[in-house]
């Protein structure tokens, strides 16, 4: 009777949910319907009110208004248990595996399978193994300790667990952001193994093209509310998404590159530099307002090559030049007193101090300058973060609010605002829109370009290859922890930098 | 911080109206209310409460001149060291070895060699050696944690026993009654009626204030205790920093083995006992994070005067310490627990 019913009945309603908090009203009337085996995805701008959804739906808020149902039956959400009582589970971003625990405990965790109080340790890997295997994960030992295991590892772990409970619906929070294009085929591959078997999937994420390859039906959330539901994903175009997510229309994505000229002098040259077991021989030059792009695979070697650049990791051997002159290794106050400056790939856990205020964020490296023999200059400093707030347009205004209350591209932005205030002429920038909405990423793209235009030398490293691409002038293809070509942008497509990737890590 | 914050997503609106000065004032008013001045309010007032059990149940033996004195002169020693652990807290660390320092240093500046050398030459020496012994202290467990990047509990729980090993070598065991007349003097007197030992902790935590709030060095504190890596990445030199909190920890622990000096007139392997405590628990319950990244030395000025005001009041009516200790311990819960919901309302 039940699969009868599952056909005719959605698996999962949600109607005018409701939720406020004090001050903001998060959610302001979302409809959502989930029927069993699909892919369904949720698209909306940070902000929009997606997080808020997932908690409502984990059973960690409590709508103020609106309905669930699941199989048409309505039911309360009352704590995250219950949640998964009702089948649904939700996989976080930051992914919510005990690193110390081994895979068939993770999994079993919470519902431990014990014999009068003992685990049956020989039964949950039995159970795990199972599992993984479903997963097409066979491979992955039950006893391997998580904290192990790749990003990409511990996602099926997380996976595994919520089909241990039984979970008919799977809600993803942006799975895909923390993979490098390899593995997120793999995630694919699961997610279509798990739809054909009747669980249904909620996507959640940032790339579009993402949602077309493995999406059936789109939602999209603006301001709090279900602006369009039940959208075809193969009868809408990307532009009518954007504009339904942004409320207006977004044209070209990336910048115009007006060309580098000949003579523009030479910003940071790298030598010859090389971090023992993890990258060697790397040289490059970047020029007065020219954007350089590092593309290749997670664990290539990107991130680290940036940041030894910058002198958060002490290079073994090679140099780094700033206009010329030589920085000392390993030292982050000698490369930004030479004019380097990092927006790291974390900007919650590298780059804000969340609970200080944005204008101490912008100048958390130059706070120095504005004191008089120790003495802080706060309404200088102020001034100054004030002025970059206006300029890069940080919204919400205000830079005495905390960092933690501005959104991903917001944040970026403060990120961003910080090496100017600091006077800085070569900008690296990991990840520069992860996390960040599609249209905040345009504004961020039109800013990096006015800053090399101003005449700063950027270097940006970036997962998604089509990201290097529209940005750069030139790009570094990194595999393997070598750079295995080099050349401008436009004479090189997406195909063309994983073929290099492909070769590299084969030779 | 795990404290969860369910509306930062639904705060940051991107898609309204830019609003400038709207948006400003919106973010100061939580800002006042849940700020400083509310917490220390509420820690006012609970001060405010105890003293008015003290003038109900001890009437004009609480309510006098003199006993207000006493109470802060008693304070004073663990305050000056408060406002020391303030900073270390602030930025994320604890420092378990500030009591044994103090004893320390006492006994240092009071050995009979000290004390000689003070009567031919001048009695700052006493004070000079209290203060260097302190720092150098401080230093040595500011350079294991910063650059030797041992666990700070551990550190200073290593310095914490040693120390007090250490002054009961030099000490003997014995009680060094300080002859420096000079010394007494300067520091058993009164200026303006107030005793030399409140003006002391006066000084100290007004320096202590502005150095958090006003300085290059307390924003370097706050940054490195909000987000280490963060403040590592902008180029602060985080680990040089921290060697100066613990120095600057172990300077506080100088200034207190002084007053102890002046107070006691005798230095002794046996003083600060579990002082390390009574300061670290004046600093949680006067609002600052243990987890780092806010402190407050308003709050902690008003946690040690709590603390110090409900012994009084205990002892003036003849309760036993060990009625004391309880309530100290329901206090730090109460304050604890108030504030995770203070912190919770105001991330909302």
């Amino acid at each position: 009777m039940a699969t009868t019913k599952a056909s005719a009945t959605p698996l999962l309603q949600m109607r005018g949910i409701v939720k406020t908090f004090p001050g903001a009203r998060a959610l302001d009337g979302v409809d959502l319907v989930v029927r069993a085996g699909e892919v369904h995805c949720l698209l909306g701008q940070n902000g929009a009110g997606k997080s808020t959804l997932i908690k409502v739906l984990a059973g960690a808020h409590q709508p103020d208004e609106g309905e669930i149902l699941v199989d048409g039956e309505p039911v309360t959400i009352a704590h995250p248990v219950a949640a998964l009582e009702h089948g649904i589970a939700t996989m976080y971003q930051e992914l919510d595996v005990v690193d110390g625990l081994s895979v068939a405990e993770n999994v079993f965790l919470g519902h431990e399978v014990t014999n009068a109080g003992f685990t049956r340790r020989r039964e949950i890997a039995r159970r795990t193994r199972a599992l993984l295997e479903r997963l097409g994960h066979g491979e992955i030992p039950p006893h391997r300790e998580v904290g192990r295991l790749s990003a990409a590892g511990k996602q099926i772990v997380s996976m595994a667990r919520a089909l241990s409970r039984d979970a008919r619906v799977i809600v993803m929070d942006e799975p895909s952001a923390v993979l490098d294009s390899g593995e997120v085929e793999n995630l694919f591959r699961v997610v279509r193994q798990l739809t054909a078997s009747g669980v249904a999937i909620v996507y959640i994420s940032h790339r579009l093209d993402e949602i077309r390859q493995i999406g059936d039906r789109i939602t999209v959330l603006k301001d709090g509310a279900t602006v369009a539901t039940d959208l075809a994903v193969g009868d809408t175009p990307t532009p009518a998404l954007i504009e339904l997510m942004t409320g207006r229309a977004v044209e070209s994505t990336f910048p115009a590159r007006p060309g580098v000229a000949d003579d523009a002098p030479v910003l940071l040259s790298v030598r010859d530099l090389a971090l023992a077991g993890v990258f060697s021989d790397v040289s490059f030059e970047v020029r007065a307002g020219e954007i350089v792009g590092l593309a290749g695979l997670v664990g290539a070697g990107r991130s680290e090559i940036l940041e030894t650049v910058y002198g958060a990791r002490r290079a073994t051997s090679g140099s780094v030049q700033v206009e010329g002159r030589r920085i000392a290794p390993g030292s982050v106050p000698a490369a930004v007193r030479a004019g380097l400056g990092l927006c790291p790939e974390e900007r919650k856990s590298q780059g804000l101090v969340l609970d200080e205020p944005v204008y101490r964020n912008v100048t958390l490296p130059s706070f120095a300058r504005f004191a008089r023999a120790g003495m802080l200059d706060e309404a200088a400093e102020r001034a100054a973060a004030d002025e970059q707030e206006v300029a890069l347009d940080v919204r919400p205004a205000g830079t005495g609010r905390a960092a933690r209350t501005l959104s991903g591209g917001n944040q970026q932005k403060v990120l961003l605002g910080r090496w100017l205030v600091q006077g800085c002429r070569v900008l690296l920038l990991d990840e520069p829109t992860r996390g960040v909405d599609v249209g905040a990423r345009a504004e961020i793209y039109a800013l990096v370009r006015r800053l090399a235009d101003a005449g700063d030398a950027v270097v940006v490293v970036s997962s998604e290859i089509e990201e290097v691409l529209g940005l750069a002038d030139r790009v570094l293809v990194v595999s393997d922890g070598r750079v295995v070509h080099q050349g401008p942008a436009d004479q090189i497509d997406e195909h063309g930098v994983l073929d290099l990737v492909m070769e590299g890590s084969v030779a | 911080m795990s404290q969860q914050n369910p509306t930062a997503e639904a705060v940051a609106e991107p898609d309204r109206p830019p609003g400038r000065g709207d948006g400003a004032t919106r973010a100061r008013r939580p800002a006042l209310l849940s700020g400083a001045v509310g917490r220390n309010l509420g820690l006012v007032l609970a001060l405010a409460a105890l003293c008015v059990v003290g003038v109900v149940t001890a009437g004009d033996r609480f309510a006098s001149f003199d006993n207000v004195m006493t109470i802060l002169r008693l304070a004073a020693v663990v305050g000056v060291l408060s406002i020391g652990m303030t900073f270390v807290i602030t930025a994320g660390g604890i420092d378990l070895s500030v009591g044994s320092v103090m004893g320390l240093a006492t006994v240092w500046a009071s050995t009979l060699a000290t004390q000689t050398m003070a009567e031919d030459y001048h009695w700052s020496i006493v004070v000079l050696t209290a203060l260097a012994v302190g720092t150098a202290a401080g230093l040595v467990n500011g350079v294991l944690i910063a650059y030797g990047n041992v666990v700070a509990f551990m550190a200073t729980l290593a310095m914490m026993v040693a120390a007090r090993g250490l002054a009961e070598i030099i000490s003997g065991r014995q009680t060094q009654i300080v002859k420096v007349d000079g010394f007494l003097d300067a520091f058993r007197g009164d200026l303006l009626g107030i005793p030399v030992l409140v003006w002391m902790f006066f000084v100290v935590a007004v320096l202590g204030w502005i150095l958090l709030n006003r300085t290059t060095f307390g924003r370097r504190t706050i940054a490195v205790g909000g987000n280490p890596e963060a403040s590592r990445l902008a180029g602060i030199k985080v680990r040089r920093h921290l060697m100066y909190l613990y120095g600057l920890a172990g300077l506080t622990a100088g200034i207190a083995a002084v007053m102890m000096l002046a107070r006691t007139t005798a230095g002794s392997s046996t003083h600060g006992q579990l002082y390390e405590l009574d300061a670290i628990a004046a600093v949680v319950v006067g609002g600052t994070l243990l987890a780092g990244g806010r402190g407050t030395i308003v709050g902690t000025v008003l946690g040690v005067l709590i603390f110090m005001t409900l012994t009084n009041v205990f002892t003036q009516n003849n309760m036993s310490i060990s009625a004391q200790a309880v309530t100290k311990g329901v206090i730090i819960v109460v304050a604890v627990l108030l504030q995770q919901r203070f912190a919770r309302r105001s991330s909302t």
